[in-house]
């Protein structure tokens, strides 16, 4: 298809204490119907988003990052994490959610939709998008 | 160029939507066509015509309003965003059965998908906000 373009989502903030992180997960997952070459990235603050083991019940506010595991079913895996972000709050991949995605060209095998990248490589990826809407 | 805009922010509480407004003149003033304003998170309150701010302020609603009406734009509030912060239009007021509505002139309320074409149809995506 000619207008298939890529479709890059950066997400910046925390996930909770503002709202940009859960809209902006509404915009990928509306996004995901339009058959477009879909990536996001996480930094800063962002990282937490798809922090493992997250309680939001004393705040009284829904926790949403279950359906960030959703997204290999709608073909989201390019997700970019960068390593100065994580090195910087002290986490790893390991505090990460275990994000998978099925293979279809690979007789459906199961593999990691997550990879962390330095801030030069996610530059370089940055440099090949279409569109990149920044939460 | 199209370029497509995307508002995040409420038009007195951050600077990004005046500066969306000053951005989509001086394209249009170059000769450059705006595909769609969309606005988005906070953003939708750029939307409500109940906006009376001091009179030696700028309007913003009105701004948007009086460009959109000018340059014929398609001014955008998403809908979900909307419902959240109480945009109401009269499609809405009557599926939501609220006792009015409070869309601005030259704006209307859609989904998602509207940001999302604005992306593939545009040369070039520009997000205002923090």
């Amino acid at each position: 298809m000619s207008d298939t373009k890529k479709f890059m989502y950066i997400n910046r903030k925390a996930p909770y204490g503002t709202i940009y992180a859960w809209e902006s997960l509404e915009v990928v997952l509306i996004g995901a119907a339009f058959e477009q070459e879909v990536a996001m990235a996480f930094v800063d603050d962002g990282v937490y988003q798809i922090l493992k083991g997250q309680d939001t019940s004393e705040l009284g506010i829904k926790n949403f990052s279950p359906t960030y595991s959703a997204l290999g079913d709608y073909d989201v895996n390019k997700i970019y994490v960068e390593k100065e972000s994580l090195d910087a709050r002290g986490l790893t991949v390991d505090d990460l959610l275990d994000l998978k995605y099925e293979d279809e060209d690979d007789d459906w095998a199961e593999k990691d939709s997550i990879q962390v990248v330095t801030s030069q490589e996610l530059a370089e990826i940055l440099e090949q998008q279409d569109v990149v809407f920044s939460f | 160029m199209k370029f497509g805009i995307q508002v995040n922010e409420g038009p007195y509480n951050h600077e990004a939507s005046v500066t969306a407004l000053n951005f989509v003149r001086a394209a249009l003033e170059a000769g450059h066509e705006i595909f769609r304003v969309f606005f988005y998170h906070d953003g939708v309150n750029n939307g409500t015509r109940y906006t009376t701010p001091p009179q030696d302020d700028i309007h913003i609603v009105n701004s948007w309003s009086e460009l959109a009406e000018k340059h014929n734009l398609d001014l955008v509030v998403c809908v979900a965003a909307a419902q959240r912060r109480g945009i109401v239009d009269e499609g809405e007021q009557e599926r939501n059965g609220k006792d009015g509505n409070n869309i601005a002139p030259g704006f209307r309320i859609s989904g998602l998908g509207q940001l999302i074409e604005a992306g593939i149809q545009s040369d070039r995506l520009v997000v205002f906000g923090d």
